[in-house]
């Protein structure tokens, strides 16, 4: 896989278009530089490296889609593939959840 | 992406809003006398806070969101209120490792901590064979240690952590501590052996050769997938490719300790009047120590490289630990006493000088730790004179059934250890 591909496909991987929660075991603290996150249930530590991510996590559950909780955090289209595979790995590490409307 | 990692551990020098790794001695007290304990451990203090006090630290550390507690000791099982103390961290958010010896973790103990998520369990285990362990921890603390991982494991206990302090003596059971962490179903943890509170006594004796800092290096490398190490051994980074972890000194960062009366230092390695930033007792609590104390802020400032500013190894290892070298009388600007280019073998050997003694004593009277060797230790057979322990009513350790063992109370970061600051869920 060529690494334009690998990176079209781990954009897709993640779905902008459903509904996603915050993991109900995962407690965020805010922090100059953007955010730590630690799941109580996998003992595992991450980080949101800046205050727009901070802001799209926050407010997931109380938007329709991930691609709405963006917008309301102001990015630009051009920022989406970035905050998409950040809230790729973010779902891979079960600190976001899909949310079962 | 990688590219952006440099500048979030930069972030991490400059502090964080409230500890990742916050080690908490809930006592002094302690059945035992391990060699090496790092907080001179033994005797109960008199001025130890009350349960009532732990709770408002609890408190403080619910509002500054400090996700979870690495409690020792002492034997922090000993006192009376632990577990009323363990569930009120719990029930607050705040979730709690515990590292003991394992001398209380019965099959009911161990039940109940298989049900909490927000309990951790570490047992400290110095030797794969009794034999090496017991010379170091206390004779039966070999077999105390094996009951209550079996505890554990009966009890579902999955990926509890077994905590070993590496030795001169067992460097070459690493893979003997790696067996028994899987015949338990259990998670190994090493950490370095530091010459802070008693073992400093040991270290000569005790420290892994440079030869054995390879060997470990290189069993790190090779086979130390899944096992934990605290960040302890970033000193070895400068053999090569740096361990996982942040590969920093998170003393005042990311780290730091509050001991048994209070007092809060840099970090559990460092229990001296310098490195003392302040007492949690005092107007403003534990939050005003970790965000304002002096000792802290400047911490957070740029350290300088010093005698190793210009060693090809000092990006990786960054002059090794404040703590080994405060102990062994080295500056702290200059190389770790275990440098792995020889750096700190030489600046031990040019140092005639004094080394500064822990601030504080606890151990047991009469029950002075012996020289480390191979082979069954004298029977500590002096129970400490009557007299010698404060007779406060609150648990020393004196009364209990079996014998604890000193917890080595390394700040240990289990979610820390799997940290990647090269794969983080970066925007950009």
């Amino acid at each position: 896989m060529s690494t334009s591909a690998a990176r079209a496909w781990q954009e897709t991987a993640f779905d902008l278009d459903a509904g996603w929660q915050l993991h109900p075991q995962v407690s965020v603290r805010p922090e100059r530089f953007g955010a730590l996150l630690y799941h109580f249930g996998t003992r595992r530590l991450s980080f949101l490296k800046t205050r727009a991510l901070l802001t799209v996590v926050s407010s997931l559950s109380s938007q329709p889609s991930a691609r709405a909780a963006c917008q309301a955090a102001g990015l630009a289209e051009s920022d989406l593939p970035a905050y998409s595979r950040a809230l790729a790995t973010l779902a891979a590490g079960r600190m976001i959840c899909p949310r079962k409307d | 992406m990688t590219a952006a990692a440099p500048s979030l551990v930069q972030e991490f020098r400059h502090g964080l809003a409230a500890p990742i790794c916050l080690t908490w001695e809930l006592t002094y007290a302690c059945n035992l006398s391990c060699v090496h304990c790092l907080s001179s451990s033994g005797r109960r203090d008199p001025r130890e806070l009350s349960t009532q006090e732990c709770k408002r630290v609890i408190d403080e550390l619910e509002r500054m969101q400090v996700f979870y507690v690495n409690i020792g000791g002492g034997e922090p099982t000993v006192r009376a209120d632990f577990w009323e103390l363990l569930d009120y961290a719990t029930a607050h958010h705040v979730g709690v490792k515990f590292s003991t010896n394992g001398v209380k973790i019965t099959p009911e103990i161990a039940a109940r901590l298989a049900a909490s998520d927000y309990v951790d369990v570490q047992i400290s285990l110095d030797g794969a064979t009794a034999e090496v362990n017991d010379a170091v921890r206390g004779p039966g603390s070999y077999a105390t240690a094996l009951r209550a991982m079996q505890h554990l494991a009966d009890a579902g206990f999955a990926g509890f952590k077994i905590s070993v302090v590496m030795t001169r003596h067992n460097v070459d059971q690493l893979d003997a501590f790696r067996a028994i962490a899987d015949r338990f179903g259990a998670q190994l943890r090493i950490t370095r052996l530091r010459p802070s509170g008693r073992g400093a006594d040991v270290w000569d004796e005790l420290h892994p050769t440079a030869a054995q800092q390879r060997q470990l290096y290189d069993w790190l490398v090779a086979r130390g997938e899944s096992v934990l190490t605290g960040d302890s051994f970033f000193h070895l980074a400068g053999f090569g490719e740096g361990l996982p972890g942040l590969n920093m000194c998170g003393a005042g960062r990311v780290v730091c300790l509050i001991d048994p009366v209070g007092d809060v230092y840099a970090c559990p390695f460092a229990i001296h009047d310098a490195f003392l930033a302040g007492n949690v007792r005092a107007p403003g609590g534990f939050a005003r120590v970790w965000r304002s104390s002096e000792l802290f802020t400047s911490l957070r400032t740029e350290q300088s490289g010093g005698a190793c500013a210009s060693c090809s190894a000092y990006d990786a290892c960054q002059g090794g630990c404040m703590a080994a070298k405060f102990f062994t009388g080295l500056p702290l600007d200059g190389p770790d006493p275990e440098c792995v280019r020889g750096f700190g073998e030489q600046a031990l050997a040019a140092s005639a000088g004094e080394v500064p003694r822990p601030s504080g004593d606890h151990s047991h009277r009469g029950r002075r730790p012996v020289p480390v060797r191979i082979g069954p230790r004298p029977a500590a057979g002096a129970r400490p004179a009557a007299g010698a322990r404060p007779a406060a009513g609150a648990p020393d350790g004196a009364g209990t059934a079996g014998r604890a063992g000193v917890p080595d109370r390394a700040c240990d970061q289990s979610p820390l250890a799997g940290f990647r600051p090269d794969l983080p869920p970066v925007p950009r």
